[in-house]
């Protein structure tokens, strides 16, 4: 993984190489050059399968991390990509150019994070939540508690019978 | 010579993705396939514009299931999370319960007993068998064949009762917990299990003589539903879906993990990538899962412990750090992104489920230009999952 780490150096300025596992690292790559990066990786080092595109927010620092998680199957390694962008402006450049399914990845995103992608196909499109008019629900600062509390009422105690005065009253209205 | 969607015939798309169609001119047609459709798989449904019966285009609905897992899981503690990621998937729970409860133990630093990693790997490969169990009912179903998913239910609920024997519970089992499992195996429990595993035998001869020797079948499945293998990387197909195209992908071979490496098999593969292909391929999968149960029962200790020492799980607090953890359950690659921060909650918790590539992106391209009554059996055969996708 370290070696992959120092070609990319030549040409990319990179944050650290962090090891999670012999085949599992991450490495934070400025926002401007990710493409340029995932493009490399692709056709050069065999990462050619996206595993996933998710965000974390990091609300005290202000920042959302993009993870880009990619995969070469061949040489069993895998690497994740970290963009951090800033939380209060979430715009990124789409990827669906490179690989088509995370198109679906970013809708997803701008939904439940608010982070918009650039002309990414079908990116304002409800994915899950329709009707939304709160901040997205997966920012950190959405109080899913509160939420319920305020959109949904309390259901009243259901009516709890004695089976054996219920029947009797069902076949003796009368008290027999 | 593979498929390839042709849409020179069809009317382009503008900028925002829509098809430049005038509804009212009556050539096109809007037709949504589901919600409530024996064909369709769990809630999911399909918006389609149809040409005549051919599809012209198509939109996948998520629908309206299990919403905000990842957000819930956020606010618990790490242990009070099993409840819900087991929840995520309901044909394999096991399977979240393991990716979720080793990247867990990686995160805090916590060694798996060995006897425990012999146990998951059983568990895992009989939610395997569950799930293809449900997929072979499914697949028939969508063409008319219910009798196959009464076979199938019946050998089904002879695997939950193994599962309520071992764990207790026969849907969702939180047996594999950070650490280990709950506990070993029950006395008796290999004999029952092998009479189980010759009865599922039994009754997957009768499957392949009617469902797979079926000229229904057979004329609605072949050549039906083709995945190029060129679309493979490009939509992150993965799993069987994979191995129908000829592509040998297997996390379980790629990737090991738990015993895996220590069992005897390889992957198997199908040529012609279409819906019958990827219907055997899961049917030999599931004799496959067969066979390494019986691997697994015939040589895992039977002493030693079966949890590791954990810390008070009620303060528990796991240091700072990201790991990617994955699998190959009967859908495809199945992972979980844990991010944490060093206090006693998850800060993000993804799910990476195959169905998330196979029934969005995917379906929306290999769709196009099949005829309207195929769909349903063609969205089964990506063998996808809602929850998966609306976690």
């Amino acid at each position: 993984m370290r070696d992959i780490y120092e070609r990319l150096l030549k040409t990319f300025s990179l944050g650290e190489l962090i090891e999670q596992r012999p085949d599992l690292a991450f490495i934070t790559v400025p926002q401007a050059q990710l493409q340029d990066v995932l493009i490399r990786l692709r056709d050069r080092e065999g990462f050619t399968h996206l595993v996933l595109l998710t965000a974390v927010d990091w609300i005290e620092d202000n920042q959302f991390q993009l993870t880009y998680l990619l995969s070469n199957r061949e040489a069993a390694v895998d690497l994740g990509l970290r963009v951090m962008i800033p939380r209060d402006e979430p715009v990124m450049s789409s990827i669906h150019i490179i690989w088509p399914t995370a198109a679906t990845y970013q809708r997803e995103l701008k939904e439940m994070f608010g982070i918009d992608f650039l002309d990414s196909p079908g990116i304002d499109e409800p994915f899950i939540l329709e009707g939304w008019s709160d901040i997205p629900p997966y920012r950190r600062d959405f109080d899913t508690k509160k939420y319920a509390e305020e959109t949904y009422s309390n259901r009243p105690w259901r009516e709890t019978l004695d089976p054996q005065e219920h029947m009797k009253k069902q076949l003796y209205p009368d008290g027999t | 010579m593979a498929y390839q969607p042709d849409r020179s015939q069809y009317p382009q798309r503008r900028v925002d993705g829509r098809l430049d169609i005038d509804l009212a001119s009556g050539k096109y047609l809007k037709l949504w396939h589901g919600p409530q459709h024996p064909g369709i798989t769990g809630n999911m449904s399909v918006e389609l514009t149809l040409c005549g019966d051919e599809i012209v285009d198509a939109k996948t609905h998520v629908g309206y299931l299990h919403r905000g897992f990842e957000k819930l899981m956020e606010r618990r503690t790490f242990i009070q999370c099993f409840p819900i990621v087991c929840r995520v998937c309901v044909p394999e729970p096991d399977f979240n319960e393991y990716c979720y409860a080793a990247a867990v133990e990686e995160l805090a630093g916590i060694e798996c007993p060995e006897r425990a990693r012999w146990i998951r790997t059983l568990i895992l490969e009989m939610g395997r068998i569950n799930s293809y169990l449900m997929y072979l009912g499914g697949q028939s179903g969508a063409f008319g064949m219910g009798v196959i998913g009464q076979w199938t239910t019946y050998i089904r609920d002879l695997m939950l009762d193994r599962f309520e024997e071992l764990t207790g519970a026969r849907i969702y089992h939180m047996f594999i917990l950070p650490g280990g499992v709950r506990d070993g195996l029950p006395e008796g429990f290999e004999q029952r299990m092998e009479e189980t595993l010759r009865e599922l035998e039994s009754t997957m001869k009768d499957v392949r003589d009617v469902l797979f020797h079926n000229a229904v079948f057979k004329k609605r499945s072949v050549g039906v539903g083709v995945i190029d293998p060129a679309w493979l990387e490009p939509y992150g197909v993965t799993g069987p879906n994979a191995r129908a195209a000829g592509v040998a992908k297997d996390v379980r071979i790629d990737q090991p993990y738990l015993v895996y490496p220590e069992l005897s098999y390889e992957a198997i593969v199908g040529k012609d990538s279409d819906i019958y292909t990827r219907a055997d391929v899961r049917y030999r999968d599931l004799l496959q899962s067969v066979d390494l149960i019986r691997q697994i029962l015939a040589r895992m200790p039977h002493e030693g412990p079966v949890m590791a020492k954990l810390p008070n799980v009620l303060h528990w607090k796991i240091p700072q750090g990201e790991t990617y953890i994955r699998g190959e359950c009967s859908r495809g690659e199945y992972g979980y992104y844990v991010v944490t921060d060093g206090s006693g909650y998850p800060r993000r918790i993804n799910v990476r489920g195959p169905s998330y590539t196979h029934a969005v992106a995917l379906l929306e391209h290999m769709i196009i230009n099949q005829n309207i009554s195929d769909v349903a059996g063609l969205m089964v055969s990506l063998h996808t999952y809602p929850p998966e996708v609306e976690r």
